[in-house]
């Protein structure tokens, strides 16, 4: 199918961006497109107008804070796949990323784009779960901040009004040599995952668990944080056995169920993804 | 109501421009206003990679963006590869390799290609595999594109050996 008639307006500026969204009645914001654009396509929806934001400057980089990389919501997966400063920060984004669409999906898809359609399943909105992201929305009513976890509502549903645009999201970064593993299983490489999960641990020097963050994607209508699977690992030495039990936890989740693919099967895949990040993760743990 | 706008950007190396409407996309414009076949409409959703072009050197989906999206920038598709008669060392490899049976997702295959090798001269099979993850062939000819490939790498790089 083609996409619906609609109007069209590319602002040059976050104020004239934000001005168009309190005025016009259902707008839809275009990111990168590569979500919006299929649904335009399927004619899943009929904006009135859409309001493109590839030309509004300065919403598209990649900074070092010192304690976080600070990107900006406009900023293509396809540089957030090949910035060296992810790849030192962040490597559990940069490993999640290769994940993403495809070359050509990355080469327009944003990550401000991802979070706000905010599919349980993408990638980045797994991470920045995992990572305790922080987002800065710019509205009529003046800039705030959120911490992601209070970002999904329901599924698919963020925490923004029409008339807000996200700006920019804050990724904390973990100490160096921090172990990190992010894996998922989808159909065909590059689809949706029916679940994944992504593992951070920090290990102190006397070989235990210091510091764990382990979240699903998929499984529910937004990411999990499996914070019990979490405790449960700190303090500990890392084994097989003991991700096995953070497994078996993550194995216990009341997951979504839909016509392609029960609940029981989304648990089990629950169990043996999480299992694999943390391996993967404690593999890459550098001791300090 | 639909807004209308006139483009103006670079196709395979000519300067064009063109009337389009707000909710046209690329594929379509190119399809139909351009009478360039060779992109191919398929999946809509950026699933396929039949749709597959060059933006600014870099490989995207054109059923996912909207023709306006093109103005001042430079285009390249499946028709600009060959030089006159002469094709692209891709086009012939994946012709001597027999990389196709339908054909319908080949130009989105040999785009695809093209721009790996430039960025990567050989590519290992996982690198192949990886880049072409976004470029589906309904007839299955993958093991005939991943020879099709090689013979293009061999090919790009015993020109560049030749070259003084």
């Amino acid at each position: 199918m083609k996409p619906p008639v609609f109007s069209y307006h590319d602002p040059r500026s976050l104020a004239e961006a934000v001005s168009l969204l309190g005025r016009l009645e259902n707008a839809k914001v275009l990111a990168g497109g590569q979500s919006l654009m299929p649904m335009l396509n399927m004619r899943y929806v009929l904006p009135d107008h859409v309001v493109d934001l590839g030309r509004v400057e300065g919403l598209a980089y990649i900074r070092d804070d010192g304690e976080a990389v600070v990107v900006g919501a406009m900023t293509r997966q396809r540089d957030i796949e090949f910035s060296p400063l992810v790849k030192e920060k962040l490597p559990l984004l940069a490993e999640a990323i290769l994940s993403t669409g495809h070359r050509q999906t990355r080469n327009r898809g944003t990550i401000g784009g991802s979070l706000c359609h905010l599919d349980p399943s993408a990638e980045q909105v797994t991470v920045a779960a995992a990572l305790d992201a922080t987002l800065t929305i710019e509205g009529p009513r003046g800039r705030r901040t959120m911490p992601f976890a209070e970002f999904p509502v329901a599924f698919m549903t963020p925490n923004i009004e029409p008339d807000e645009l996200l700006v920019e999201i804050r990724l904390p970064a973990w100490p160096k040599g921090h172990g990190y593993g992010f894996v998922e299983f989808a159909r065909r490489h590059g689809d949706f995952a029916i679940a994944s999960a992504a593992a951070l641990l920090q290990v102190d020097g006397s070989g235990k668990i210091a510091r764990a963050s382990l979240t699903l994607g998929g499984v529910d209508t937004a990411p999990l944080r499996m914070t019990e699977a979490e405790e449960l690992m700190v303090g500990q030495v890392p084994d097989e056995g003991l991700f096995r039990a953070a497994g078996e936890i993550c194995g216990r989740i009341e997951a979504m169920d839909d016509a392609l693919v029960p609940a029981s099967y989304r648990r089990k895949l629950a169990a043996v993804m999480s299992r694999r990040a943390l391996v993967l993760a404690q593999g890459r743990v550098e001791r300090p | 109501m639909s807004d209308i706008r006139t483009i103006r950007f670079t196709l395979n190396g000519t300067k064009v421009s063109k009337v389009v409407e707000a909710h046209e996309t690329v594929v379509d414009v190119l399809t139909r206003k351009f009478d360039l076949s060779g992109t191919r409409e398929s999946c809509r959703q950026g699933l396929c990679g039949c749709c597959t072009i060059y933006v600014d050197s870099n490989p995207v989906s054109s059923c996912l963006m909207l023709a306006w999206f093109l103005d001042g920038t430079d285009v390249r598709t499946i028709e600009g590869l060959a030089d006159g008669d002469t094709l692209d060392p891709v086009q012939e490899a994946f012709i001597e390799a027999g990389a196709f049976q339908c054909g319908f997702c080949t130009s989105g295959f040999i785009m695809m290609v093209k721009h790996l090798l430039s960025e990567n001269p050989d590519p290992s099979d996982e690198e192949i595999r990886h880049r072409l993850a976004g470029n589906l062939c309904r007839c299955s000819a993958y093991p005939e594109i991943m020879d099709a490939v090689k013979i293009a790498a061999a090919k790009a790089r015993s020109v560049a050996k030749a070259r003084p």
